[in-house]
Order: C-alpha cells, then sequence, then structure tokens
C-alpha cells in the first residue's frame, strides 16, 4: 500500500507579514509545514504503521519549501518528491503539476490540508481529485481502510456524514483527524538521508495576483482595569452603546 | 452563458445563491452573456422560485449531495460553453467547484469579495493569509467563482419566468453516502448574527457557558467557541469560530477567555468591533481588541449581564 501525503510550506501565521512592492514579501517569514497539511503526514504515517506499504511526501512549490518535505520525513515519510515551482500558482494549475507524478506513484490514497495557510485555498484536493479522476472526501475526521474501500467521515457545511468510497481517492485533513506527532531528533538525523526526488514544472498558472495589502483594521484598544468587575462592566456597556452604538 | 449553482435548503434558496446571482447578472452584463442557473435537486427544490431569477434553468434530479455528483450536474449545464460559473462559498461548493474547475481548466476565484469584468478579464478581491491580506487578482474566462457570504445585496427576481431544460446526468456512484449527522440549529446562526459571544478555555467548564448563552440571547446574538472549547467536549464542533471552524463578520464580537490565537482571529478579525476579557493583560486578543476588561471572566461576565439589563430597563 501506499500512502501519499500532498503538503506545502507557508509561513507561520504567528510571524509578521511584510509588503514589498505591492506583494506579501515573504523573506523575513518564518516559514513551516502548513498545518493543516501536518494532519495528511500523520495520518498517513498512521495507516502505513497498520496496513504496512510506504508514506510519501509530495510537495509543491519553490526551493525552498524542500525544508517543509525534510519536515514530513523527520516525521516518518519514507521518501519525498518535489515538485519545483517559484511564484503563485492556483489549485487547478497545482493539481495539474502534481496530476503526472501522483499517476506515476499510482497511491492507495492521497492526504492534503483543507485549507491553506497562504491562500486560504480549500480548493486543491477536489481538484487533484478531478485530476486524477477519483473521488474526494473533504474535511476528513476519521478514515478507516476496508479493502478496495475507505469508510471516512466528513464534515458538511451543516452537520457530518459517514461515507463509503471507492480507493484510490483523495481525502481533505482537518483538526480532529488525529494529533500530529513532532519531529523526533533521529527522526531529523535519519531526515537528512531520505530521498527527494525533484521534478520540474513548467507550466503556467491561470490566476495571477496583481496587489495585495495588509488588511489589520487598527482596533480602538481602550482596554480597562476589571479590579472592580461591576463599574468595568458598566463603563463597557455604556461604551458600546453610545460609543461604538452596537447595543 | 454565466452559471450560477443555485443552493438551497429544501423549500427556498439560500441567501448565498442570492448573492451569487447578483454578481452574475453584473458579471454578464460587462462579458455580454446570459445568466442561467442550475437546480442540481435533492428533493423539495424551489423550482419556481428558481425559474424566477434566471434565463435558464438547468434541473437534475441527483438525490444525496455528493461533490461528484454535483460536479458532473454542473458539468452537464456547461457544456455549451460558459464564460463563468458562480457559487456562494461553503465546503461543499468548493468540493465540487474544484472538481469543475479542473475539469474546464478554469480560473478558480475562491470566497471574493467583489467581482467585476473589464477588457474580457475578470478580477476579483479575495482574502489570504489566514484573512489577514487582501488579494486583487485576475484570470481570463472561464472562471469559477465563489462569492463569500454576506458582501453581496440579494438579486431581485426577473419578473418572467425562465426555461427550464432537464438535464440527463449521467450515473457517478463513487461515493455511498451511509449516515448524515445534521447539525441541530437553536437561534440566531452564527454566520449570520450581528453579535457573536464567544467563550474560550478561560471560561473554566461547560457550565460556565450558560452565561454566555444568557448574554448572547441578551444581545440577539449567537454563542460561539474556541477550538480548545469545542476539543474540550464543553460546545458543539458547529459554533467553532476559526481557521478550521467558522467565519463570522458580526457588528460585535465579544470574546471571554479567549488567548486570540491565529487560527482563531482568522474567523473573526473583520468583525467591526471587538472585545475581549481576559484575566491576562497580555493576552494576544487584546492588540486585535476595540474595548477590553483585565479581569477574571467569573466576575466580569455577570456584571455584563447585568449592566446589559440595566440598559435594556
Ligand atoms: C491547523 C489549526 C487550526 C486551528 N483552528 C482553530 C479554529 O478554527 N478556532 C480556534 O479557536 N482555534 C483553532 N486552532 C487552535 C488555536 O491555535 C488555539 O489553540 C485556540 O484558539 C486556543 O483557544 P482558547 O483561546 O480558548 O484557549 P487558550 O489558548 O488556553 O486561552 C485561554 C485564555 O483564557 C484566559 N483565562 C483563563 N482563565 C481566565 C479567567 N478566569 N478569566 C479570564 N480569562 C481567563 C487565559 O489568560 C488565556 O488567554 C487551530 C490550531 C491549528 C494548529
Amino acid at each position: 500500500m501506499k500512502f501519499i501525503a500532498v503538503i506545502r510550506q507557508v509561513p507561520d501565521g504567528e510571524s509578521r507579514l511584510r509588503i514589498g512592492g505591492n506583494r506579501v514579501d515573504l523573506s523575513s517569514a518564518t516559514l513551516i509545514l502548513d498545518q493543516m497539511d501536518e494532519y495528511g503526514v500523520e495520518e498517513a504515517l498512521r495507516l502505513k504503521e497498520k496496513h504496512g506499504g510506504e508514506a510519501i511526501a509530495v510537495g509543491f512549490g519553490p526551493e525552498r519549501a524542500e525544508e517543509a518535505i525534510r519536515t514530513a520525513l523527520a516525521m516518518g515519510m519514507d521518501r519525498g518528491i518535489h515538485v519545483v515551482y517559484e511564484g503563485y500558482a492556483d489549485p487547478v494549475t497545482v493539481a495539474e503539476a502534481l496530476a503526472p507524478v501522483l499517476k506515476e506513484e499510482a497511491p492507495t490514497l492521497v492526504l492534503t490540508g483543507g485549507q491553506q495557510a497562504d491562500w486560504d485555498s480549500q480548493a486543491l484536493g477536489a481538484a487533484l481529485a478531478e485530476a486524477l479522476g477519483v473521488p474526494v472526501v473533504p474535511w476528513t475526521t476519521a478514515l478507516e481502510l476496508e479493502g478496495e474501500t475507505a469508510k471516512a467521515k466528513h464534515d458538511l457545511d451543516e452537520g457530518a456524514e459517514w461515507v463509503r468510497v471507492k480507493l484510490p481517492a483523495v481525502f481533505t485533513t482537518q483538526q480532529g483527524l488525529n494529533e500530529p506527532r513532532y519531529p523526533t531528533l533521529p527522526g531529523i538525523m535519519k531526515a537528512k538521508k531520505k530521498e527527494i526526488k525533484k521534478v520540474a514544472f513548467q507550466g503556467k498558472g491561470r490566476v495571477e495576483i496583481l496587489e495585495e495589502t495588509i488588511q489589520e483594521k487598527a482596533r480602538l484598544q481602550r482596554i480597562l482595569d476589571g479590579k472592580d468587575p461591576v463599574a468595568a462592566a458598566e463603563e463597557l456597556v455604556r461604551l458600546l452603546h453610545e460609543e461604538a452604538k452596537v447595543i | 452563458m454565466i452559471l450560477v449553482v443555485l443552493d438551497h435548503d429544501g423549500t427556498k434558496l439560500r441567501k448565498g445563491s442570492l448573492e451569487a446571482l447578483t454578481r452574475a447578472r453584473q458579471l454578464a452584463q460587462a462579458l455580454g452573456e446570459r445568466v442561467a442557473g442550475v437546480l442540481l435537486a435533492e428533493e423539495r427544490a424551489p423550482l419556481e422560485e428558481a425559474r424566477g431569477y434566471v434565463e435558464t434553468l438547468y434541473v437534475a434530479e441527483l438525490g444525496p449531495y455528493t461533490a461528484e455528483k454535483w460536479a458532473a450536474g454542473i458539468l452537464e449545464a456547461a457544456r455549451e460553453g460558459v464564460k463563468a460559473i458562480l457559487a456562494p462559498s461553503s465546503r461543499q461548493s468548493r468540493a465540487y467547484l474544484g472538481r469543475v474547475a479542473y475539469a474546464l481548466k478554469a480560473g478558480l476565484l475562491e470566497d471574493t469579495l467583489e467581482s467585476w469584468a473589464e477588457g474580457g478579464q475578470v478580477y476579483a478581491t479575495r482574502y489570504a493569509y489566514l484573512n489577514r491580506v487582501t488579494q486583487k487578482v485576475k484570470s481570463a474566462p472561464p472562471v469559477v467563482l465563489t462569492v463569500k457570504p454576506n458582501t453581496t445585496p440579494l438579486a431581485e427576481p426577473l419578473g418572467q419566468m425562465g426555461e427550464v431544460v432537464t438535464m440527463n446526468v449521467p450515473p457517478v456512484a463513487t461515493v455511498e453516502v451511509l449516515e448524515r449527522v445534521q447539525e441541530e440549529r437553536k437561534g440566531v446562526s452564527l454566520t449570520e448574527a450581528n453579535v457573536v459571544v464567544t467563550g474560550g478555555r478561560g471560561m473554566g467548564s461547560a457550565e460556565a457557558f450558560k452565561q454566555v448563552e444568557e448574554l448572547a440571547a441578551l444581545l440577539g446574538g449567537a454563542v460561539g467557541a474556541t477550538r480548545a472549547v469545542v476539543d474540550a467536549g464543553w460546545r458543539p464542533y458547529g459554533e467553532q469560530v476559526g481557521q478550521t471552524g467558522k467565519t463570522v463578520q458580526p457588528s460585535l464580537y465579544i470574546a471571554l477567555g479567549v488567548s486570540g490565537a491565529v487560527q482563531h482571529l482568522a474567523g473573526m478579525n473583520k468583525s467591526k468591533y471587538i472585545v475581549a476579557v481576559n484575566k491576562d493583560p497580555e493576552a494576544p486578543i487584546f492588540k486585535h481588541a476595540d474595548y477590553g476588561i483585565v479581569g477574571d471572566v467569573h466576575q466580569v461576565l455577570p456584571a455584563l449581564i447585568e449592566a446589559v439589563k440595566k440598559l435594556k430597563d
């Protein structure tokens, strides 16, 4: 069996974003393996531990994204494939770039994060599924293999459902599916020696980003001392009523 | 053709579909196209209502929703060629539209705040980086575009009934739905509420949320929760606000005992006014707050409830 986790490198949510020119400049940001993708790596590892086979991390992005693949290898993935592409690519283009690699590997199933922490896109899993001609189960919170099929629980807009799906299939991950493990020191040492195959992608994205601006609304920051809770609460309610006029 | 996926709740079109129709009409006008709708009925679809909004309505009875069936239905409707496909942003729409966009090799513009066409190109604005950045993006048609809720005025009916085309969609059966767990909804829906009162781990227990509910009810709002609270089993997942929960944008967001992690901020940082109550003056949430009280929520919350009651008298 072969379990693939598709991953990306993104800025750490806590890191400060800067604008250079009219685009976000990540040169001084801390970059990490997308936390949503970590669930996919963890799930691939658990499936391998339970059913045997191989767990592979497939990454898309610029040269520096190799660090995120190394993180996945340090968590325990067997090997990595890096589809190298500089610049922005929309999910349809990313799926196009990854499809030949995934087809060649012929995996039992593919996992990827439910949402990207940089482009806020939720479409990669669905686009990949279409590219591979297989079903997609988005926002998976439980996954069990049953022979040629998988039984999975996933969230809908209102509520959730259990489905049975023919394999191979694409699953997008989210919180609740598992608790991702941390890379261990021996894991990090071993990861240095694991193979990362590089694949170049020549295609061009369809969606172009023209401009990015940071939208952090300036907040009033009128913070009251709550030593006298009744007085503070009354003052807050007065401000919300008279100044903000929201109650 | 500009095609709108008409989403419904079994009796009427959802608000998000009416927003998508407004956007579709704007694009149709700029690109010189007509507006069609597609209704992938799951029983009791509001066929007559839907006809009132479009020139052509493509209809198919596909049974319970799966991303594969919905994608097949939309692609069938799009067979004669589309410049744009629009739908409200939702978890479900992104799953089928991701497939559709790939199949049409279209530019996918997700969660757009605004959209317009100029010189034959489609432009949109949207948030990125966990809602911290606004992007202006562009793609040549065909595009697949999702409309962020509460960004767009609702379309009015056309005053004439569109033609109905019944489609024959080849069956796709790769996903079998075994069991559906419906979420119970009470009071104002979280994503549409004008006031949201969210409790975090600082509330200390599930019981303490009775007072969160009380304050929310007094303000005519909805209750929200952080992931820490949902993970602890104090509140249902449907109330989670944040990156993996719901995105809300009320006039007033009150965060009680919430630290203000980025993943939580991603779901509420576009609220008009943010209020925080936290005993730790260094809690990150205060940096994102308009008003706040540094104090113990178990003392401040009862006092807040009393103060609001007093104001109402
Ligand atoms: C991929 C990913 C996705 C995530 N998605 C989400 C999401 O959608 N939504 C979400 O909320 N989180 C999400 N998280 C988790 C997030 O990182 C935080 O762990 C979470 O938001 C913390 O919740 P909290 O503020 O309730 O708890 P804590 O961080 O524990 O904070 C509790 C706060 O309460 C205060 N407090 C304690 N006692 C009192 C008292 N008596 N009176 C007043 N204040 C008190 C403390 O000072 C503290 O600031 C996600 C994380 C990851 C990795």
